[in-house]
């Protein structure tokens, strides 16, 4: 049992990780000048002044990002927006005719179609009325799922499909939160990590860290949840590492990606898992974290 | 409560942590997430402090203001709990959604409040059967990430310990109506005891286990909790059982046991905190660090 401590807001760390230093980047807060030159067009997160037409402004609060004349503004904290092929993570939040609903941190529910996911049974299937009837049996209200984005609508709401043995019900795990915009692009977003425990990453900010199954991927796709199992306490404890290594990594907002949760839950190793809620020892872990990154890129 | 929604299995990952003593963030079951103190950061209440717990965001500002005691108890003051849950919490507590919980919340503080071996009325009375001082103290309940009544009772009780009453010079009667006169300086003012005002401790019920301090995730795996109000010497001045669930009277008396351990520790890290601030704020131009930094 370790002591409680409350600790004043004068004393609050900084979680930035280029705070004052030279090279940082420059960060637009919405109503912003970008720039007053009038030969660059404008891009997303950016407005025309109404009054004085030269004037770029941001609309909001982000990095600028500029490809040739275009000019965008970045937002540090998003909702995600649905790109076709982007792993996501989302909860069934509603059963409908023929499809559910899913809460995938974008600004519309996405969907999944009943005829875009594996039922039990084979593959090449036909959907009769009783798996219609059924929906509720393979996902409820509440569940997680891991699928990919199918098509995106013409309002920005997704439409998911779960058709590889990949995807589909997540099982034991937790869940972590993160913006959308620190998640890096990579070809594979799902990783079974040095230290023992597998992480999916999905585009969306939504990260599903669970145990390292024993088995092959082959069980990980489907309906099914064993919820008999009882993970061990040192599975459990990597997890919990690994979720407080993302987080410090988001407080700083670090760049996610496999090598950078492996190198931050090596550095974690000085620190207790209690230790780690603490806004120093998460700032600590990602500055180590960083500077590991650079010196391996800069070798 | 805030409504979370979980899937079996997540559920059954947290319940196994707490059987193992090992919760999904890392802590045991008796340890607190980070918590923080700012006081004084209303300008224009007499006492404010606001206290952020993981993602649980609390703002209190207390008022005080002259009226006419009760004609049953002429020798003591008032206090009023008003909380206000925002809709920036969370969407449900839009419109009347938070009017329940408000209620619970702020049923549950006057009844800690309401013994004089708590808080002192008797203080705020100034002329018997005349005139009383009355507080009213604010709640403001700005984000939900589970443990509200321990943080709310934190904040209220790091307000009440910020809190300036003015001083009353000269009374003067005059036929059955009394003048008061107020101090002419505005830092003539004298503090509230706070010593024996009441921490709230929750302990919250996962399979057999009890936890303190859970996370908008454990709340949700929770069938019951037990919300005791215990001073810093450890004395339990209220109890309440929230939600459907039910305890057995073993686990009960165990959780007695517990919350006034965890409840006599989290008023002596509160006592610590504020004399830290306290002496931070007598500096001439004490920073502000407000919502924004």
């Amino acid at each position: 049992m370790s002591n409680i401590r409350i600790r004043l807001a004068s004393e609050r760390v900084n979680p930035s990780l280029t705070f004052g230093e030279e090279g940082a980047p420059q960060l637009f807060t919405p109503g912003e000048t970008i720039t007053e030159n009038q030969r660059v067009m404008s891009g997303h997160g950016t407005y025309m002044d109404e009054d004085n037409k030269e004037v770029l402004r941001a609309s909001v609060a982000g990095t600028v990002e500029r490809v040739n004349q275009l000019i965008c503004v970045r937002p540090i904290k998003c909702r995600y927006m649905g790109e076709i092929g982007d792993v996501v993570v989302g909860r069934i939040t509603e059963v409908q005719q023929k499809r559910w609903k899913v809460d995938t941190n974008s600004r519309l529910d996405s969907v999944l179609l009943i005829s875009s996911v594996n039922l039990p049974g084979g593959e090449l299937r036909r959907r009769s009325v009783e798996d219609e009837q059924m929906m509720r049996k393979y996902l409820q209200e509440g569940d997680l799922v891991s699928a990919e984005v199918q098509s995106v609508f013409s309002d920005g709401s997704l439409s998911l499909h779960t058709r590889s043995l990949k995807y589909g019900k997540l099982s034991q795990g937790l869940l972590v939160k993160v913006s959308p915009s620190l998640i890096l692009r990579r070809k594979n977003h799902f990783h079974n990590l040095l230290c023992g425990a597998s992480i999916i990453l999905g585009n969306n900010g939504l990260i599903w860290i669970y145990p390292t199954s024993p088995e092959d991927e082959s069980g990980v796709g489907g309906f099914t949840q064993n919820l008999e199992q009882v993970i061990d306490k040192e599975d459990r404890e990597r997890i919990a590492r690994l979720r407080n290594c993302v987080l410090a990594l988001s407080a700083s907002k670090f760049m996610l990606f496999d090598t950078s949760i492996q190198y931050a839950y090596e550095e974690s190793s000085n620190y207790s898992l209690k230790e780690l809620l603490a806004p120093e020892c998460m700032l600590d872990v990602a500055f180590r974290t960083r500077h590991r990154l650079q010196s391996y890129r800069d070798a | 409560m805030a409504g979370v929604l979980l899937s079996e299995a997540e559920k059954t990952f947290i319940l196994h942590g707490v059987q193992s003593d090992l919760r999904n963030d890392g802590r045991s079951k008796q340890d607190y997430r980070p918590m923080e103190l700012e006081l004084d950061i209303v300008t224009h209440a007499n006492g404010s402090a606001r206290v952020r717990l993981a993602n649980t965001d609390i703002l209190v500002g207390v008022k005080t203001e002259i009226d006419v005691p009760k004609p049953e108890k002429p020798d003591e003051g008032k206090i009023e709990f008003f909380v206000d849950c925002s809709a920036n919490a969370t969407p449900e507590f839009e419109g009347k959604g938070g009017e329940d919980l408000a209620t619970e919340i702020s049923n549950f503080l006057s009844t800690s409040f309401n013994s004089g071996l708590s808080f002192d009325l008797k203080s705020l009375c100034i002329l018997k059967e005349i005139q009383c001082w009355k507080l009213y103290v604010d709640i403001l309940i700005l984000e939900c990430g589970g443990n509200l009544f321990d943080a709310v009772s934190l904040a209220v009780k790091a307000a009440l310990h910020n809190t300036m009453v003015p001083r009353v010079e000269t009374m003067a009667m005059d036929g059955g109506n009394v003048d008061l006169q107020l101090s002419g300086d505005p830092y003539d003012c004298w503090r509230l005891d706070i010593k024996n005002v009441p921490c709230l401790v929750t302990l919250t019920k996962i399979g057999e286990h009890l936890i303190v301090d859970p996370t908008a995730e454990e709340e949700n795996c929770s069938m019951a909790s037990l919300v005791l109000a215990v001073t810093e010497d450890g004395r339990i001045n209220s109890l309440s059982k929230t939600s459907v669930g039910s305890f057995h009277p073993h686990t009960l008396t165990e959780g007695l046991k517990v919350g006034t351990e965890v409840g006599i520790r989290l008023n002596k890290a509160l006592k610590e905190a504020l004399e830290k601030e306290e002496k931070r704020l007598q500096a001439d131009k004490p920073e502000r660090s407000g919502f924004l930094k």
